[in-house]
């Protein structure tokens, strides 16, 4: 069972939150914007995007938080342990690293960009007619961002396991 | 020019050319 478990969690946490992301930009975003137009777009943003949220936001926090036991576990050497390693793109550990690197960079637009300033739009949090438009934009700018960096996360994630890296990278 | 962000198809294709240049770094420079 050696680091099954930690891998186990890390990927079902994972799809929650990577599942999610794509949710919102390929689907609840278009949406949105064909309910606006229909006047049933309030059924969204109030009983859809608070739940969806909030499991995404708390998905990305299990994603890191298991992601950083497994490389505990499962990628350190006697001298230096897997989340050193990893981070530091040391030795076998690099190429998950890279997509440790860049799931971190995703987890950070979650939790400072993507929601403080969802919360402003949603109106979960006081917000002046002004200070909407630019929150939205933030967000939305800070999603597309995490859907683009998804791709090479995942790639490095999967490629960067001790049983692929070989065959890939040479 | 046009932030790529704005649509999805080009959010798609920044992802994959993203990938494509960080798999060439770390096949040239890491492991």
């Amino acid at each position: 069972m050696e680091f099954v478990i930690e891998r186990w969690l890390h990927i079902l946490s994972g799809i929650t939150w990577i599942g999610l992301l794509y949710y919102f930009n390929f689907v609840q975003v278009p949406g949105l914007g064909a309910a606006k137009a229909d006047g049933t777009a309030p059924g969204i943003t109030k009983h859809i995007a608070p739940r969806a949220l909030m499991w995404f936001r708390w998905a990305a926090a299990a994603t890191w938080i298991t992601g950083a036991l497994y490389l505990l576990t499962g990628h350190g050497t006697e001298e230096t342990n897997g989340i050193l390693r990893a981070f530091a793109l040391q030795g076998s550990a690099a190429y998950i690293g890279l997509g440790a690197w860049l799931g971190t960079i995703m987890l950070f637009n979650v939790w400072v960009l993507i929601w403080p300033n969802q919360k402003k739009v949603l109106g979960l949090v006081p917000a002046s007619d002004e200070e909407k438009p630019r929150a939205a934009r933030i967000a939305f700018l800070a999603s597309r961002t995490n859907t683009m960096l998804s791709f090479p996360m995942l790639f490095f994630m999967i490629a960067g396991s001790p049983a692929h890296q070989a065959g890939i990278f040479g | 020019m046009k932030n790529p962000l704005d649509t999805i198809t080009g959010t798609i294709i920044a992802g994959v050319v993203l990938t494509l240049i960080l798999y060439l770094f770390a096949r040239g420079f890491l492991g």
